[in-house]
């Protein structure tokens, strides 16, 4: 049974009530990529247009203190959310940015004989895991290329779970980054064990939060994170806005990554100095609307309850694991029980390639992801090229996943 | 449009039976092409001689939009004079390109004409270009081989 009543929550969301091709009902499954948006969230962005648009952080007059108060409110709000503290909420693009942001602070500080928390010198290990999205991939290579630190990674097990080796972490590792609930597999890492065995080596800890936190309850304390980063656009809110959750101390000591205008403390014409974090990490005018409204976006899932999202989620996965059990020549990738687990059910079909599965659901008006999912080396390590995923969320029903199966069914016979 | 219009039976039946498949010797140029989108990729060899296409030889992964769409292109292209490839190569990018607003034309194309209905899935038209693409490749490195 499911903790939430979909059927009412499904009407703040206008998009849900539109057809797609030759007037199917759109079943979306690719919340993972991105969740839809309900109509409070739309209309806070409007509003902030309609009645106090200014830049913030500038200016004097009445609009720029309104601007200023609604966006700094959104990250008072969003540190709540997550157990933070306001000061240690930086506003940035997406999870990408934020996941850079860090990335370029061992960059930038290695090549500035910066704070010693941050210098990375060849023999200093970096340590990620299989199953990371690019996002939390790629910008860690680029740092091992430009430090001269070596790259290493945790395994995945063939049941899809973290293969986690204490003995991998040592003196040299000096950054641990890996992903709270993986995009493709649905795993949920043992993210507190993990970080516990970093910091007794004195590692820092980077968790890549974008498919948890809008989904359960996170607290950074608990999490036992120094870093977390996470997206707007895939928690109700708008494109345009992600957060970087850091603690105080290691933000204090952080470079920025851009600079500019509304970073910096002084500016002489060859020198500047910065301002504090979070200040200091928002170079140029942010997406101020955007920001309010994945402050609006927070406030809505904290009334419906992440705990109970996570069980709402919890119990689809399972109905779904179940009904594409029963489909001959379907396999999993990632665990079949849902222990641990988040609602990302992805799958191939044997002699069918998830491209052309992908286009009989969406025949049938069920949305999903067709590909690597930003998981290349992930979907290597299980052998396939590509998989067909479905995503969950707190709008999703019982009749949702009928039609993901019914609809896998059909991609079966079309291709038989 | 509906799915029977996209996977029509030519589509179909080159998916399951891929013409020229398999990567042979001689070959004048080789090349690798990916789709970063959804990982699809293809290894294309172009034998040439004389301005004549001799062979076309690949090995491929990829979804049947692309994999027929390679076997088409190695019936309609494979043995004939680049003087005749290249417009042929050219209605075919035309036509899946053409978000279904470009009429194909049948004499040019052959069996290509089946592919229509992909241009109204912007989606899939990487898949229907990968083969097409990673020849013209091959096709331009093995003539500049042979000016040199
Ligand atoms: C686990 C994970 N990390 C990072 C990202 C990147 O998010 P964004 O593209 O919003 O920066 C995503 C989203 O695709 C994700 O699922």
């Amino acid at each position: 049974m499911s903790p939430l009543d979909v059927a009412t929550l499904r009407k703040d969301f206008p998009i849900l009530s539109r057809t797609v091709r030759n007037d199917r009902d759109l079943v979306y499954l690719d919340s993972g990529a991105t969740s839809q948006k309900p109509a409070v969230v739309l209309d806070a962005e409007r509003d902030f247009y309609e009645t106090r648009n200014a830049a913030v952080h500038r200016g004097a007059h009445q609009l720029a203190e309104e601007a200023t108060d609604a966006f700094e409110m959104a990250r008072a709000t969003i540190a709540a959310f997550v157990g933070g503290h306001v000061s240690e909420v930086v506003f940035t693009r997406n999870a990408t940015e934020a996941l850079n942001l860090v990335a370029y602070a061992f960059q930038n500080a290695t090549a500035d004989a910066g704070p010693d928390r941050f210098v990375l010198e060849p023999g200093d290990e970096i340590l990620i895991t299989e199953m990371e999205h690019h996002a939390n991939l790629v910008p860690w290579q680029q740092v091992a290329r430009r430090t001269g630190a070596t790259l290493r990674w945790f395994g995945v097990t063939d049941d899809g779970r973290l293969d986690f080796d204490p003995s991998m972490i040592t003196d040299r590792t000096k950054v641990v980054s890996l992903t709270h609930q993986s995009n493709v597999l649905g795993t949920i890492n043992p993210v507190a064990q993990v970080a516990a065995a970093a910091h007794e080596v004195g590692a820092l800890v980077v968790v890549d939060a974008c498919q948890s936190v809008p989904h359960m309850p996170v607290d950074v304390h608990a999490l036992g994170a120094d870093f977390i980063a996470f997206s707007g656009h895939k928690m109700l809110a708008p494109t345009g806005v992600g957060v970087l959750w850091g603690r105080a101390d290691l933000l204090a000591q952080m470079p920025p990554m851009l600079t500019g205008g509304s970073m910096i403390e002084q500016v002489f014409m060859d020198h500047s100095t910065f301002a504090a974090p979070p200040q200091r990490f928002e170079a140029g005018v942010p997406n101020i609307a955007q920001a309010v409204a994945l402050g609006v976006a927070c406030d809505y899932l904290t009334d419906v309850g992440l705990q109970a999202i996570h069980e709402h989620e919890v119990y689809l996965t399972g109905l779904a694991l179940e009904g594409l059990a029963g489909l001959p020549g379907i396999r999993i990738i990632g665990p079949t029980d849902l222990a641990d687990r988040g609602g990302a059910v992805s799958f191939v079909a044997d002699g069918i390639h998830s491209h052309d599965l992908g286009q009989v659901l969406d025949d049938s008006g069920v949305a999903v992801r067709v590909g690597h999912h930003c998981a290349w080396p992930l979907h290597r390590r299980f052998g396939v090229a590509a998989t067909t995923r479905a995503t969950f969320y707190l709008y999703n029903d019982e009749q949702d996943v009928a039609a993901l199966v019914e609809g896998t069914k059909r991609a079966l016979e079309f291709f038989a | 449009m509906n799915l029977e219009s996209l996977y029509q039976e030519i589509i179909l039946d080159h998916y399951k039976h891929g013409r020229g498949k398999g990567l042979r010797e001689p070959f004048d140029a080789q090349v690798q092409h990916v789709n970063p989108t959804c990982g699809d990729e293809i290894t294309l060899r172009v034998a040439l001689h004389d301005a004549v296409v001799q062979d076309i030889s690949y090995a491929a992964m990829g979804c049947s939009i692309s994999q027929a769409s390679t076997s088409v292109m190695y019936e309609l292209l494979n043995g004939k004079p680049l003087g005749e490839v290249w417009p042929i190569h050219e209605a075919f990018v035309k036509m899946i390109e053409g978000r279904g607003k470009v009429e194909p034309d049948e004499d040019v194309l052959g069996d290509g004409i089946a592919f229509a209905g992909v241009a109204s899935y912007p989606a899939r038209v990487k898949c229907a270009l990968l083969g097409w693409m990673a020849f013209k490749d091959a096709t331009v490195q093995a003539l500049g081989k042979d000016y040199t």
